[in-house]
């Protein structure tokens, strides 16, 4: 299976203090894999390295050539934050991409996804916290990408809004044949939703590990097997003092 | 803290709202009143202080003769034109510097400098350069009307949040459509600021450029009534200028409060916390 993304040998340094060491990663098609580790281990920098976002590291950033000819670079990216632009309406937001000429329909059709239907016209200040990030999703969504960008896109919410956002993306990832690649320090999250997760850890950050998780889908959250899978992956963490 | 919350819970009754906005009558009313009755009694001498009574009635003939209205156009002009070019100006350049550090390190030295000098110091210059027609008086308030809205742009600009810009980024916006799309949408509240400033300075400016040299003009109006010895007069043109500015400034905060309806901001409370 060819990667749509792939990272080599990443290494990156903020003034001489190294945060990433020699970091490689796939993302086929279709794949959730996430990037779990302690927080300040780099593993939001490695996702500013794959979205383009940050230029300054040493390494490969590889995107599939398919990739280049979607809109946009093919690549949908959500933040911690829903970070919408306040002075336009949700609609608008979501079709920030074309701005004026934005595809009305694909636009109802992605808030209907998300479960926002009719609010279109609302600004963001109406809107709760789970609800922005609700469009920050459909936003990311609207380029048609065959990659989702996600840096821990759960973490600023409540759990029950959490639980229920994880699904929408996980449904939104396999219905739409979208790659995701999602940064996280939730170990229950990690787990949950993707296909492979990949701890990152110790100073400077090394992949330690790579977990597969063979769980059909939908998945149970309170399935033993994944609960089994949680504590191998926590063990890992405290051998590799990332704890 | 209680008081405030309490104000809030209580809510007010649904007659308050249009007396409050009577509120503000009342004392320039009752000082209209005393002034009145003080002249009239003759505590104060009315070749200094005329009558309120009187100042309408000279403000009631300027009508009648359309000296008024000669007058008020010419100033309005003025304002409109110079208020326009110094603001676009500064619209421009502000947004260049705010984008660019090179153009920063090149050209904010210069503003600083030039923004030392109080603006009134140029009129000497601009009279000997443009001579005594309408352009030295709308450089002059165009000069006046560029510095408040230059200062906030930048700093509207400088104030963004980088979270904003790198969406932006995100979707390979080339620099002019980030500046549009971005930049200055999100710097519009600081531009207001700015406008709102510069328009009271326009007036400002205004008044200086019309009183050294002009033969129409609220301005002249001023020096008119003081080379008369008609206090009447020199008071029903301050009375006018207060209320242009004001209705300049309220047209001008409508369109604030139009444009900057997404803001999300403290609106301030009713009562004392």
């Amino acid at each position: 299976m060819s990667a749509l993304l792939q990272l080599r040998n990443i290494h990156k340094a903020f003034a001489e203090v190294r945060v990433l060491d020699d970091v490689s990663l796939r993302l086929g098609a279709g794949e959730l894999v996430s990037l779990l580790g302690p927080s300040g281990c780099g593993k939001s920098t490695l996702l500013r390295i794959a979205a383009g976002l940050d230029r300054e590291y040493q390494g490969v950033l590889q995107l599939d050539p398919q990739l280049e000819r979607g809109r946009g670079n093919g690549i949908g990216v959500v933040f911690q934050e829903p970070r919408l632009m306040p002075w336009l309406s949700v609609a608008q937001n979501v079709g920030f991409a074309d701005g004026w000429i934005a595809e009305d329909k694909w636009i109802q059709q992605l808030l209907r996804d998300v479960g926002l239907q009719g609010r279109g016209n609302a600004l963001p200040k109406q809107l709760s916290g789970g609800q922005a990030q609700r469009v920050a999703i459909a936003r990311a969504l609207y380029g048609k990408p065959q990659v989702l960008l996600l840096d821990e896109p759960f973490s600023a919410v409540d759990a029950f809004t959490r639980m229920k956002l994880q699904d929408l993306v996980a449904d939104l990832a396999a219905r739409y044949e979208i790659a995701v690649l999602l940064v996280t320090h939730d170990l229950d999250e990690a787990f949950y939703l993707s296909d492979r997760v990949l701890i990152l850890g110790g100073t400077p950050s090394r992949l330690q590990r790579e977990l597969a998780v063979p769980l059909a889908r939908p998945r149970d959250r309170r399935s033993p097997q994944l609960a089994q899978l949680r504590s191998e992956g926590l063990t890992e963490l405290y051998q590799s003092h990332a704890l | 803290m209680k008081a405030l919350s309490l104000a809030i819970a209580r809510g007010l009754p649904a007659w308050r709202p249009r007396l409050n906005d009577l509120r503000g009558w009342v004392v320039p009313l009752l000082l209209l009143a005393l002034l009145e009755t003080l002249v009239r009694t003759g505590v104060l001498p009315s070749h200094q202080m005329p009558a309120p009574s009187q100042v309408a009635q000279t403000l009631y003939l300027l009508a009648q003769s359309g000296e008024l209205w000669r007058h008020l156009s010419a100033s309005l002009l003025r304002v409109g034109a110079g208020f326009v070019i110094g603001a676009a100006l500064a619209i421009v350049i502000g947004t260049w510097v705010g984008l660019s550090r090179r153009a920063e390190a090149y050209l904010e030295p210069t503003f600083q400098a030039l923004r030392a000098i109080p603006s009134l110091a140029w009129v000497p210059l601009l009279l000997l350069w443009l001579g005594i027609d309408e352009t030295p008086k709308i450089v002059l308030i165009a000069l006046g009307a560029f510095f408040p809205v230059y200062l906030a742009l930048l700093a509207g600009i400088r104030n963004i949040d980088r979270k904003l810009v790198e969406v932006g980024q995100l979707y390979g916006l080339p620099p002019l459509t980030l500046v549009r799309r971005i930049l200055l949408p999100a710097a519009l509240p600081s531009l207001f600021t700015g406008l709102r400033g510069a328009l009271s300075l326009s007036w400002m400016f205004l008044v200086a450029a019309e009183l050294i040299a002009a033969t129409r003009g609220l301005g002249y109006l001023l020096s008119d009534g003081r080379e008369t010895s008609r206090p009447d007069l020199v008071i029903a043109a301050i009375l006018l200028l207060a209320l242009l500015g004001k209705l300049s400034d309220s047209l001008l905060k409508t369109w604030e409060n139009r444009a900057l309806r997404w803001r999300d901001s403290y609106q301030g409370g009713e009562g004392g916390a």
